[in-house]
């Protein structure tokens, strides 16, 4: 049981991760290979404003992912909206790239071994069945709170009405009057702070160094075939689920627990190449 | 003429490295109904992507309301007053048909509220939490149409509403279109069904090639009817 709690945080940052990337691949058509680098900026800079200004935790929750945000802004005005009409490749071969670059200059400021950031929730929570890191709780509910408020804004709301229609058809939505380029850089602003903010939750658990978001995001990937490119509700439940069926495999054959989710991903592939939420296209 | 809404001048069009429009001109005056007619691949349809601003390059000039409107983005263009119905009705299937129906936003004051549109398309009324593709095709042009009433435009540029619905569906439209006129729109009407055309329309440009070949009214169209036979082929 306390595997599969565990399994569970793990699995709170797959789905947060792995929603960011949805948003933007619905909507840019790109797959954001900078997503690890900026869950690690994320973390960066809510330690680094603890480290220099002295920015407790719960402002940096907010303030990190609105900052790293804006730079994702900025890189979508100044690279990626020059790629959107190339091939898939050339998204993929810039954002890689982006995210060399990124986690290099991270690495020649800061070095690789990393730094603890202090767990701003100390103590446990008695479950019934095991006492959990109440941080670690927190992690868990505050994802699925973020995943949902993301998924309510996105099918139940106007500006994700207009997100929804211009990723089907952004031409037709430009010429009914809607600033279809700004509306882009937003979505892009709005996975990155969403990777970020996952950063940020993260910072306590993980070591905050500049590769923490190179392994994440590998299974992330993994976890979005599975649940299916540009599903936002697919993104969740694969997520969590994913983690879930890790914890799970590290309680019964502990070997596997690394590999079990590309195993997943193999077999989703040959049953249902789409995902389990994708629709075939 | 006494009020030109959209004047089209010199217009030429390119998709890619094809050169479909050579240097169309026409009119408008508001509160006319005017059709586009022609064969297939006459450029029709491209005229109207080209008046929205939705071709890839274009040039001449296109004034609405005697503003110029080559070299605005199609989202600038839009919020001047004109409201595109595409041939292909670009239902959008992850809205369901009400967030279809409020999705272009109110670009002008003077357009026509949700209750009014749902009284001119009680089906849809009906149907408004179904998702938007799953209607038929005539409800789906109905949606396609109406959802450009709201915005406050006072162009539409309506592409081939009647194409593949039953007869008794395209005689709604055409009462529907009768209607809008009546409301005051101004319509731009592509259309290959020509008996249709000439029940609503005040004046038909005919289109051949890439060009505007023929103007007629619709009073003269009996005197006419060889002459159009002959370019539509029909």
């Amino acid at each position: 049981m306390a595997q599969v709690a565990l399994g569970l945080v793990n699995g709170a940052f797959y789905a947060m991760l792995s929603l960011g990337l949805a948003v933007i691949f619905g909507m840019l058509n790109v797959i954001n290979f900078t997503h690890g680098a900026q869950f690690m900026m994320g973390a960066f800079a809510a330690w680094l404003m603890l480290g220099i200004l002295g920015v407790p935790f719960w402002a940096s929750l907010v303030l990190a992912p609105i900052i790293v945000g804006l730079i994702g802004v900025v890189l979508e005005k100044l690279l990626l909206k020059r790629i959107y009409h190339l091939d898939h490749l050339y998204g993929f071969l810039l954002t890689f790239g982006m995210a060399l670059i990124i986690e290099g200059m991270f690495q020649w400021k800061w070095g690789s071994s990393g730094a603890p950031y202090p767990a701003p929730i100390t103590g446990g929570t008695d479950l019934g069945f095991m006492i959990m890191p109440s941080y670690r709780l927190f992690v868990v509910v505050a994802a699925l709170a973020i995943c949902l408020a993301t998924w309510y804004g996105i099918e139940r709301t106007k500006l994700g009405a207009y997100l929804r229609a211009a990723t089907e058809n952004p031409t037709l939505v430009r010429a009914f009057g809607i600033n279809v380029p700004r509306l882009i850089t937003l979505t892009y602003g709005l996975g990155v702070g969403l990777a970020a903010l996952a950063g940020v939750l993260a910072a306590p658990i993980m070591q905050v160094s500049p590769l923490m978001g190179t392994n994440l995001v590998l299974v992330v990937f993994a976890v979005v075939v599975i649940g299916g490119m540009g599903s936002i509700m697919g993104s969740i439940v694969t997520g969590f689920g994913l983690g879930l069926v890790e914890g799970l495999t590290k309680v019964y054959y502990p070997p596997a627990a690394n590999t079990v989710i590309f195993v997943v991903m193999a077999i989703v592939l040959l049953v249902k190449p789409a995902g389990l939420f994708g629709q075939a296209k | 003429m006494a009020d030109t809404l959209l004047k089209v001048d010199g217009l030429q069009a390119w998709y890619g490295e094809s050169h479909i429009l050579h240097g169309i001109g026409f009119e408008i005056a508001r509160g006319e109904l005017v059709t586009l007619l022609g064969r297939n691949g006459a450029g029709k349809t491209t005229t109207l992507k080209s008046v929205m601003g939705i071709v890839e390059k274009r040039t001449g000039s296109v004034t609405f309301d005697g503003r110029e409107t080559v070299g605005l983005p199609s989202d600038q263009i839009a919020r001047l007053g004109l409201a595109y119905c595409p041939e292909e009705r670009g239902i959008f299937s992850s809205l369901n048909v009400e967030e279809n129906l409020l999705l272009p936003p109110v670009v002008r004051p003077g357009g026509m509220s949700l209750a009014e549109i749902y009284q001119l398309f009680p089906n849809l009324m009906e149907r408004r939490r179904s998702q938007g593709t799953k209607l038929s095709g005539g409800e789906q042009q109905m949606l396609a149409i109406g959802r450009i009433l709201r915005t406050g435009a006072s162009l539409l540029l309506l592409d081939e509403p009647t194409e593949g619905l039953a007869p008794v569906i395209v005689q709604r439209i055409g009462d529907i279109i009768h209607q809008l006129k009546g409301r005051g729109f101004t319509i731009l009407l592509v259309e290959q069904n020509f008996h249709f055309a000439a029940t609503v329309a005040d004046r038909h440009y005919v289109m051949e090639d890439g060009r505007v070949v023929d103007m007629i009214a619709s009073a003269d169209v009996q005197q006419n009817i060889g002459k159009l036979q002959a370019y539509l082929g029909v």
